[in-house]
């Protein structure tokens, strides 16, 4: 027999809620209870409030950046639902804001980590996340070492890493899965399919398929599921996260969803996305789905709406105004964490202000220099 | 299996694992009977602190079952086993950014670049990351890593195998970098690059993995930002570190023959730049050659030219000069990566030409 099949695979699409409301009973078994659906959607109500007063506390100038996550929270939240909270680490990149909150993180980091102060990415002790990380793909080469670090210490813990469909044309994704792999690390790679990256529609991205194809090449457990579903995107990651946990090694999810706001506030989406494709994807909007669904089973009506409503706003002020409350950065703090001890010549720019070559010599600008601070 | 590691995970908050320092003086004498290679100087480093600390671990290509490309691994294998001599795939930026992850979870990893050339795969992870992950986590994320390796022109290993990374990457703030010229300081920097919390950049030589010298077998420290006064003369000060460390000692012995005492000092660290030192010598001699073996332009030759202007200018008796490379990318021809490369004429023509000039 010269020529034989020597490999055959196929990809799984998994959906639960539709974009109606509609459960899938028998795949929705032992998935969330009715108080956790209302959880999740509280936390996606709040986390789209955040989404829109962080849009406008940019445009009015008070944010330098701002990537929005509308449209992705059910992906978020749903695999995070599944990541054990104070155990599993999160390690994300920037569009995932929901799982980031209910993995613990205080709402007001997020908004310290855009306005540009490094204290947002001093993450509280206990909230396993690592910063929010801006380079395409570099964080899932972390993930694995979080895992395989955890694997050695022999810590029944798993790792999230989130990216999206343009990243896994990046070499470091493609390193990271092989070491996933080749060592069997405790890792989840999610993919959040947002079929955009910036401009780049994902058919000019790549060429196969489906994102989650690409696992197979690293013999890893793969699915495609349908992202704004958070049934679909809970059941996933918890099988995943179950295997990893019992030694079985790192999966691949790619969850498919659509980015409803532009990139980041520094682009804009309508000169090259057309309006109806949009419009499409409204219709499949997460909060819309799980809202009908809490509605059908007698979980939700217009009063409650109006309260979370009113809840969301009232978070999302306070959090605007812890974040803006905090005394705003000097010209010490960014010295103070270059390195464990600061080194003298350090000492001396930060005591000058100055890094031109005459501020490097306190004596030399008529200051005294000053003793290091330990 | 290593043991249970329990230390804590956020290694920025300490405790940092500090060696006690001493004094130059008060280390052990350079001079003895125990004489062995560089490449066993930096293997004894790694071996030492690998058995004192089992959260290092050492990772590379080729490092494990085959010894190591430039057997500098040899026998590690077997004394520590898979799990903490690891054998990775063809994949730098695979291995320098999970393991930098890793060290952000409390490991001490030690990463081998069979080349300082392959890092630039990696100067993302490298650079990106590990520089930066102290500053851009407010202080939370420490990066106590090492990544060390060739650095530098081998034996006709042709331009895109002989980068001296030092002049490009030193330009990043947020690490260390640490270039030994020889056995003994090769053993006691790796030392402390190991037990040190911040990323280390640590740049061998394959030119010098076979000089041999005397190291001594016990443990010792050599702290950072301390050039090595290697000999004593009031003509001319010689800078320079690593390899081309070397090229002044024959240059200043035969600069000597004629009459011309000359200075020479080891920087030993790149990053922190012991200016101080190089400050008090070219005060005392007014007269400066810097010498190092990468390219001139933007090059830590001419920072440390920079920097002596700055803090000696009154004192100068003649421009500073330096000896680097020529500008050109290394020539693989054996004659003409000799030409190419500073060696102890040229630097011999340097001092002779500022000061007789």
């Amino acid at each position: 027999m010269p020529r034989r099949t020597v490999y055959e695979a196929s990809i799984e699409y998994m959906q639960i809620l539709d974009e109606h409301g509609n459960l899938d009973e028998k795949l929705a078994k032992d998935t969330l209870s009715d108080d956790d659906v209302v959880y999740m959607y509280e936390h996606m109500v709040t986390c789209r409030q955040l989404d829109e007063i962080a849009f406008k506390l940019q445009r009015s100038g008070r944010m330098g950046t701002y990537p929005q996550n509308k449209g992705q929270e059910a992906a978020a939240i749903g695999s995070g639902f599944a990541a054990k909270k104070g155990e599993d680490w999160l390690v994300p990149c920037y569009r995932e804001n929901a799982a980031l909150y209910m993995h613990g993180l205080p709402m007001h980091y997020i908004l310290l980590h855009w306005m540009g102060d490094e204290r947002g990415n001093q993450i509280p002790d206990g909230v396993n996340i690592t910063p929010i990380s801006i380079p395409i793909g570099t964080h899932m080469l972390h993930a694995v070492g979080i895992a395989w670090a955890m694997k050695l210490r022999k810590e029944p813990r798993v790792v999230l890493t989130y990216f999206g469909d343009g990243s896994t044309s990046e070499g470091d994704f493609h390193e990271a899965m092989n070491f996933a792999s080749v060592f069997q690390t405790p890792t989840v790679f999610i993919c959040q399919n947002n079929q955009w990256a910036i401009s780049t529609p994902r058919e000019s991205q790549m060429n196969s398929e489906t994102v989650a194809q690409k696992a197979l090449a690293y013999g890893m457990p793969t699915c495609q599921i349908d992202g704004n579903d958070i049934f679909a995107a809970y059941k996933a990651t918890k099988e995943a996260t179950d295997r990893a946990r019992a030694g079985g090694g790192p999966s691949f999810i790619e969850m498919v969803t659509y980015r409803l706001g532009d990139h980041t506030t520094a682009d804009d989406a309508r000169r090259y996305r057309d309006q109806a494709e949009v419009d499409a994807w409204k219709e499949k909007d997460p909060i819309i789905r799980t809202r009908l669904y809490l509605e059908s089973r007698g979980l939700w009506d217009d009063d409650r709406q109006i309260k979370l409503q009113d809840r969301a706003k009232t978070i999302v002020s306070e959090v605007v105004k812890a974040a803006e409350d905090i005394e705003k950065p000097g010209t010490d703090d960014f010295f103070d964490h270059m390195f464990a001890v600061l080194p003298e010549h350090l000492i001396r720019q930060r005591d000058t202000l100055r890094t031109s070559s005459i501020g490097q010599n306190p004596e030399q600008a008529g200051l005294r220099a000053t003793p290091a601070r330990v | 299996m290593p043991e249970l590691i329990e230390t804590p995970i956020h290694p920025a908050a300490g405790p940092w694992d500090l060696p006690e320092f001493v004094s130059e003086d008060q280390l052990p004498s350079r001079q003895g009977d125990r004489v062995i290679q560089y490449r066993e100087a930096l293997r004894e480093a790694m071996a030492e602190e690998m058995r004192r600390d089992k959260r290092v671990y050492l990772i590379g290509e080729e490092v494990a079952q085959y010894n190591g490309a430039y057997k500098i691994s040899q026998g590690m294998l077997e004394e520590f086993g898979p799990k903490r001599i690891i054998d990775s795939p063809i994949s730098e930026s695979g291995f320098a950014g999970m393991s930098i992850a890793a060290a952000m979870y409390g490991l001490r990893p030690i990463v081998e670049f069979m080349s300082w050339s392959f890092s630039l795969v990696a100067a993302d992870p490298i650079l990106n990351n590990a520089a930066k992950m102290l500053y851009m986590s407010g202080g939370q994320w420490g990066c106590p890593i090492v990544f060390r390796g060739n650095d530098g022109a081998g034996g006709q290993l042709g331009s895109t195998h002989s980068w001296c990374v030092e002049g490009l990457f030193a330009n990043v703030p947020g690490m260390k970098m640490v270039i030994p010229s020889c056995p003994y300081d090769a053993k006691g920097l790796l030392k402390t690059a190991i037990r040190d919390p911040d990323p280390v950049f640590f740049l061998e030589s394959e030119r010098m993995l076979g000089d041999r010298a005397h190291v001594p077998a016990e443990e010792y420290y050599i702290p950072f930002g301390q050039a090595a006064k290697l000999r004593e003369g009031d003509a001319c000060t010689l800078v320079s570190f690593g390899r081309p460390v070397n090229f002044c000692l024959e240059a200043a012995r035969r600069l000597a023959e004629d009459g011309i005492e000359c200075d020479v000092l080891d920087m030993r660290t790149i990053r922190p730049l012991d200016i101080e030192s190089i400050a008090a010598s070219v005060q005392r001699t007014g007269r400066v050659v810097v010498v190092d073996q990468s390219w001139p332009f933007g090059s830590v030759a001419s920072e440390v030219m920079a920097q002596v202007c700055e803090h000696c200018f009154d004192w100068l008796d003649a421009p500073p000069a330096r000896v680097n490379t020529a500008d050109v990318p290394t020539p693989y021809a054996k004659g003409l990566e000799q030409a190419y490369l500073p060696n102890p004429d040229r630097i011999v023509a340097a001092v002779e030409n500022i000061v007789q000039g």
